[in-house]
């Protein structure tokens, strides 16, 4: 496939212009997208791209159909991707479900917005319930939470990379601040830092005479019988249980001897860096723990930062009314912690408003 | 002088006798299909993706390359797969439910886009699978478990003319077409010309097949000929709307 960053450069840019670039990178061959803000640039600046590369651009009937040609596309053997946001997220659940079901090498960049319903356009970080466990099933998703321009380039190619060699389907989960913000950032061919991009394969359309070389293929999501179905969810939660601890990302500072931990996510806890370090330059002992993978969720390493830092309290802060306080709840239940929570839905959140919150609980 | 098998080469035995109910059209239907396919030699390029519905009981109907989607999303399933990868050849499967209702945005912009994809659509004027309610293409006055006084069209309007709608959408190009299993050989001869269509590039190409289903319909073998052929293609012409292959049959 063809170069296109080149030689590696700094380059400043939008968090949509930069999913392009990464996805050219990665070697992505074809995407299908449907207008929502804050992600139409991902597809604005794919448009211009894409024929320059050979790649393909289909702008279908609604968020539904782009989920669906891109299970198509896939199962054709093409890394196919998508974008969407708030609503349209919630249309693509159903082809998400089938990605789920099928273990079709789906990737899809989330942009997240105010919500519900149609919100704003502008941010939010309201959709990690639906993008982790959204849909009829059980949630074997790899959704990877975003906080800088550097990481929104980094894990759009591991993206790629983690649905086709796991086949998961994979969510690159940001938001429109980060979608539509400038910042420096360095691109890169992805070989160029010794990362291998796995090869996609045709599921359906393989090359043989069928009953010669090969035998026909039957893919299916339904199945007659219960235990059929029962025995394909449980092979594929053994499956996910046992790739977690290779997929698990997170970051951690100062949590040893914190009195406090502030528990954040994507853009969120670049707020919370700030906070933990005026925090200590004042005497209170704060320390920082970022889940980078939502699904699955770095549990062991939270309890372990929990455990070790003897920590009094815990604060979650989001830019959502609890979707990150629950999702941490279920994965660290037993632990006695009191955690307490900044919500502030739809709206950004800055070193102060964590500060504040936690000098009015210590 | 050569005797044709009896049954399509292109058939997965392992999965026959099929699964439909006695008296079903889906299997004549998916008959002629299978002759096509040996026909035109495509069974190795072929991917057949099959709705949900009662299409969903073909998934493994063919020994041809086969997915299963969600009810309404078979046809964009079809044309993610054949825009990746054009030297295929996508057939969709879907019902009078699955194509007219709840997909019906992804047929219509699938006609419009031109679309290098068959679709065939089995008209049963019902939901099958569900147990017989109301479909797109149920008749005016027609019994079924949500109109069980009859389709009032006053309040759920006229049933669903797919062909018609579809040529009125569409360039000179796509091949449209309305079939019955009633006429085996016409309907062999439409589902041959709509894939000689996609195979030849020429673009969209659609099928609706009238079809039985006695099941929901409560009717015997005499009864459900008589729906068919008296009631159902008097409602829906049969022919080809469309053909850009050029031997007509209107
Ligand atoms: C999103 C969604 N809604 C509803 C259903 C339930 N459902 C299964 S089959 C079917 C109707 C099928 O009717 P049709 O498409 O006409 O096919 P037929 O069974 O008549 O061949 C419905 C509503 C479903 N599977 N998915
Ligand atoms: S319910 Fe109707 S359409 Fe479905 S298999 Fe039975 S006869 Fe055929
Ligand atoms: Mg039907």
């Amino acid at each position: 496939m063809q170069a296109t960053i080149g030689e590696s450069k700094k380059a400043f840019m939008t968090g949509n212009e930069i999913v392009t670039w990464a996805a050219l990178a990665a070697g992505a061959e074809v995407m299908f997208g449907y207008p929502i803000t804050p992600q139409n640039e991902v597809m604005h600046y794919w448009t211009r791209l894409a024929p320059k590369y050979g790649r393909e651009f289909l702008q279908t009937e609604d968020e539904i159909s782009a989920g669906f040609t891109v299970c198509g596309a896939v199962q054709a053997g093409k890394k196919a991707f998508t974008a969407t946001a708030g609503p349209g997220n919630v249309l693509m659940q159903e082809p998400f479900g089938m990605a789920e079901a099928m273990r079709l090498p789906l990737v899809a960049i989330i942009q997240q917005r105010g919500g519900p319903s149609s919100g704003t356009v502008v941010y939010s970080q309201q959709e990690v319930t639906l993008t982790t466990f959204g849909g009829n099933g059980e949630g074997n998703r790899m959704v990877y939470s975003t906080a800088t321009h550097q990481e929104i380039f980094d894990y759009v190619i591991k993206g790629f990379n983690v649905a086709w060699k796991y086949r998961f389907p994979t969510f690159i989960l940001g938001d429109g601040y980060q979608a539509k913000m400038r910042e420096p950032l360095t691109i890169y061919e992805p070989q160029d830092r010794g990362i291998e991009m796995v090869s996609p394969y045709p599921l359906i359309g393989k090359a043989g005479s069928i009953g010669v070389d090969r035998e026909a293929e039957h893919l299916c999501n339904i199945y007659s019988l219960e235990e059929e179905l029962y025995d394909v969810v449980l092979q594929h939660a053994e499956d996910y249980e046992r790739i977690a601890p290779e997929i698990i990302e997170y970051e951690e500072k100062e949590c040893e001897d914190a009195d406090i931990l502030i528990i954040s996510h994507g853009v969120v806890s670049r707020a919370a860096d700030d906070a933990v370090k005026a925090l200590r330059a004042q005497g209170i002992k704060a320390g920082y723990f970022r889940p980078i993978t939502l699904r699955p969720f770095p549990q062991q390493q939270l309890r372990d930062a929990i455990a070790k830092s003897g920590a009094k309290k815990m604060l979650v802060a989001e830019s959502a009314y609890g979707q990150l306080y629950r999702l941490i709840r279920q994965e660290i239940y037993g632990e006695t912690i009191p955690i307490e929570g900044l919500f502030m839905p739809g709206v950004g959140i800055i070193d102060y408003d964590i500060m504040n919150k936690v000098k009015s609980i210590l | 002088m050569t005797v044709s098998p009896a049954v399509p080469k292109s058939w997965y035995l392992p999965s026959k006798p099929h699964k439909f109910c006695p008296g079903c059209g889906h299997g004549i239907v998916l008959k002629a299909l299978g002759e096509v396919i040996d026909e035109l030699n495509i069974q190795d390029k072929t991917i057949f993706g099959c709705d949900i519905g009662c299409s969903l009981l073909s998934w493994n109907f063919f020994n041809c390359d086969s997915t299963q989607t969600h009810h309404g999303r078979t046809t964009p399933v079809m044309v993610g797969i054949k825009r990746s990868r054009p030297e295929l050849v996508t057939i969709g499967y879907m019902g009078d439910g699955g194509g007219y209702s709840i997909g019906s945005q992804h047929l219509l912009n699938a006609a419009v886009r031109n679309e290098k994809v068959t679709l065939i659509l089995v008209n049963n004027t019902n939901y099958g699978m569900t147990g017989g309610q109301m479909a797109p293409t149920t008749l005016p006055g027609q019994k079924t478990e949500t109109t069980p006084y009859g389709r009032d069209t006053d309040v759920t309007g006229y049933p669903t003319k797919g062909p018609e709608f579809l040529n009125a959408l569409t360039q000179d190009d796509a091949y449209i077409a309305r079939a019955t299993v009633s006429n085996y050989r016409q309907l062999k001869r439409f589902i041959k010309n709509a894939l000689r269509n996609q195979i030849e590039g020429h673009g969209f190409s659609f099928v609706e097949v009238l079809s039985t289903c006695p099941t929901n319909w409560r009717t015997n073998a005499q009864q459900t000929l008589h729906f068919l052929e008296d009631e159902m293609e008097k409602y829906f012409p049969v022919g080809e709307l469309k053909n850009p292959l050029g031997k007509g049959d209107k």
